[in-house]
């Protein structure tokens, strides 16, 4: 009864709680639509002027915004415009068919998803090697720290032509690209998560006469989940741009990376900024799938510490 | 436990390499070559047998013995490399080549964990492990590569690149100057500049901050690079774009580093600031950006990495005839691999410089800080 009665005392707080922390967001974000509309008519005005003097109409002010903001191919496509494109693509489209939006964010998630999986498996078994060889901690792991500087996605086109010699083509040269951007950061977190157990409870399970094994799963694991998950996050991310990426160079068949090439090729830039849109949306999808995961899965931490 | 097994390792290499020089170690114009047919091998396997004997009668585990034993590891190297840039094949019955591989392979293994396991608490051995193993898997890239005869497409030699590296220097540099020193630096200045100006601005606005803050969250799980197109399509095909690209990419963790920063100052500073009657601008220089200064210099390094990965990826999208990434993507496409590989080699030098000039840099600018009193 009293935890009922906390919860409904706690509901309005919360609700007040959410508006403050959202509504600063929001105007932000109508900030960014008003300066997207103002763009809209700085960029594209030039045209629209240079078409009123071709057929030497006389136009008013707001005839030429009116213009800008409804252009066939604008420079800068206004924000409604975008939204037709993407709810065009995306709703009165057969989901299996090329022009529609949601199926190339399949073939994206697809790779990506793809990528992450294996990323992390590799990521989690090379680190555990590493923190159980000294051999390859002191040898392997400051190349993979050094790597982190260095721009790997550049790569990503010799990977493609290598598959392909190798006669893979389709999804497995992509998800490997993708599978390479995502173990990077989750080795280095789960090298220093392994290692986060302390002293005092490494000593205790010393003191119960447990393995090294029964160490390892029963308090190195769990003491690095803190530091695996939010890695799994930076990894996916990155597995996102990886697979975008290894899209373009394979000749633009499908994908949300094929989608923003073919728009740049023909000019269709509503095309374009409905792919990126999606291609954000896709990205906040994933990271919350992980953050959720990561809540849920951290939740004993989270008591501890209150 | 270890000792006797190292010892059976450099005893197994000492048989191996005994039992090489009997038996053909390659073919050429259909007929056997001993090693013993040339005086470079061979003093690369009197390097290995060395090695091999200092291992079997060693007592130490002193740097220097460990050092030892590494660099005759090394130099037994010599002896497949030499033989492989003569005109030779290795066939599968070469089998004094196969045994001189194991040989080194061995030895490898053994010298690389021999270093590892060497306790000092001087530096520069720890910074001596990793290059060992960098110089043996160059090595091993190199023979497996001649010795399996693998197509160029699939991986070109290091020596190849090498090469090419030597020969197209002027193609990479034209490449390095766009790429690098014109879309990342500016690039990365205007990104870094704006997302700390902004910081500076919004300071006193507490609600823009709680409006921006998850506004640059979502920037960075969105793949920004996409925006490439776009940019060609406003700045033209020319290196402007890409800047435009890195400016964007680099903006967003600028700003948040920024906002982090400003905020990393204790309750304590503030008031003591305050008790001396300093005003904003004054807390500001004296105490505030002081201790911002390692986190703006945390954005500088993830912002380092990020332009050139922004600069390399947008050349992907389209782009004049230079630039590394171009140049990546167009040779990858004609299946010329040397200048392909080549030119990653450029990125990463630059990735790797680039960061250690920021790292510098914050070395010297918080010497104080005790982060940096190691």
């Amino acid at each position: 009864m009293p935890e009922l009665a906390r919860q409904t005392l706690a509901t309005p707080a919360l609700m007040s709680r959410l508006l403050t922390a959202l509504w600063p967001v929001l105007v932000v974000l109508g900030m960014v639509i008003v300066v997207w509309y103002g763009a809209a008519v700085a960029l594209n005005a030039p045209q629209v002027i240079e078409r009123f003097a071709r057929d030497k109409v006389p136009y008013t002010k707001a005839q030429l915004i009116d213009r800008t903001w409804s252009m066939k191919r604008p420079l800068l496509p206004a924000p409604h415009q975008v939204g037709a494109d993407m709810f065009h693509t995306i709703f009165e489209e057969p989901v299996n068919s090329p022009q529609s939006l949601l199926y190339h964010t399949g073939v994206t998630s697809v790779t990506t998803l793809t990528g992450f999986v294996l990323g992390a498996l590799l990521g989690v078994f090379l680190a555990v090697l590493i923190v159980h060889f000294r051999t390859l901690e002191r040898g392997v792991l400051p190349w993979i720290i050094a790597s982190q500087a260095v721009p790997i996605l550049a790569i990503a086109p010799i990977v493609i032509v290598i598959f392909g010699n190798l006669g893979f083509s389709g999804l497995a040269p992509k998800a490997f690209i993708s599978m390479y951007l995502c173990f990077f950061p989750v080795t280095v977190a789960m090298v220093q998560g392994l290692r986060s157990a302390g002293l005092f409870e490494r000593e205790l399970l010393r003191t119960y006469a447990a393995t090294q094994q029964q160490a390892f799963w029963r308090l190195r694991l769990p003491a690095s989940l803190p530091f695996l998950m939010p890695s799994l996050r930076v990894g996916i991310s990155a597995g996102l741009v990886g697979a975008i990426v290894a899209e373009l160079p394979t000749g633009a068949q499908a994908g949300l990376g094929a989608r923003l090439l073919a728009g740049s090729y023909y000019g269709n830039t509503a095309q374009i900024w409905s792919a990126l849109l999606m291609a954000a949306a896709l990205g906040l999808a994933l990271n919350g799938v992980m953050a959720a995961l990561e809540s849920y899965v951290l939740r004993p931490w989270r008591t501890v510490a209150r | 436990m270890m000792p006797p097994l190292f010892k059976t390792f450099c005893a197994v290499v000492l048989c191996l390499v005994g039992a090489s020089l009997l038996v053909p170690a390659a073919v050429m114009a259909d007929k056997p070559v001993m090693w013993s047919q040339s005086g470079w091998s061979l003093l690369g396997l009197a390097a290995i047998a060395g090695a091999a004997l200092v291992g079997v009668f060693s007592v130490g585990t002193s740097i220097g013995f460990a050092l030892l034993f590494a660099a005759l590891g090394l130099a037994g190297a010599v002896a497949p490399l030499v033989l492989l840039a003569g005109d030779v094949a290795v066939a599968p019955e070469s089998y004094g080549f196969w045994s001189v591989a194991c040989a080194l392979a061995l030895l490898a293994c053994a010298g690389i964990s021999k270093l590892a396991s060497v306790e000092t608490d001087r530096a520069w051995p720890r910074h001596a492990i990793p290059l060992l193993l960098g110089a043996w898997a160059v090595i091993f890239w190199q023979v497996g590569v001649q010795a399996f005869e693998v197509p160029r497409v699939l991986l070109p030699a290091p020596a190849l690149i090498a090469r090419t590296l030597f020969e197209k220097w002027d193609v990479l540099l034209d490449d390095f100057n766009v790429t690098v020193l014109h879309s990342a630096l500016v690039g990365y200045g205007l990104g870094c500049g704006g997302g700390f100006l902004l910081g500076l601005l919004i300071d006193r606005s507490l609600f823009l901050q709680r409006g921006l803050l998850p506004v640059c969250a979502l920037a960075s799980s969105v793949p920004l690079v996409g925006i490439a197109p776009i940019m060609v399509m406003w700045f033209g095909f020319e290196w402007h774009s890409k800047a435009a690209v890195v400016a964007l990419m680099t903006f967003f963790p600028m700003l948040v580093s920024t906002f982090a920063g400003l905020a990393a100052t204790g309750r304590m500073e503030l008031d003591l600031m305050r008790s001396y009657a300093a005003g904003h601008v004054r807390t500001l220089l004296s105490l505030r950006l002081p201790t911002a200064l390692p986190f703006l210099f945390n954005g500088l390094k993830v912002a380092s990495t990020l332009a050139l990965i922004g600069a390399i990826v947008a050349e992907f999208f389209g782009s004049p005839t230079v630039g590394m990434g171009f140049r990546i993507s167009a040779e990858a496409a004609r299946m010329n691999m040397g200048l392909v590989w080549a030119t990653i080699v450029v990125a990463a030098l630059a990735g790797t410089v680039a960061y250690a000039l920021v790292a510098w840099a914050e070395r010297a600018a918080t010497f104080w800080h005790p982060s940096q009193r190691l």
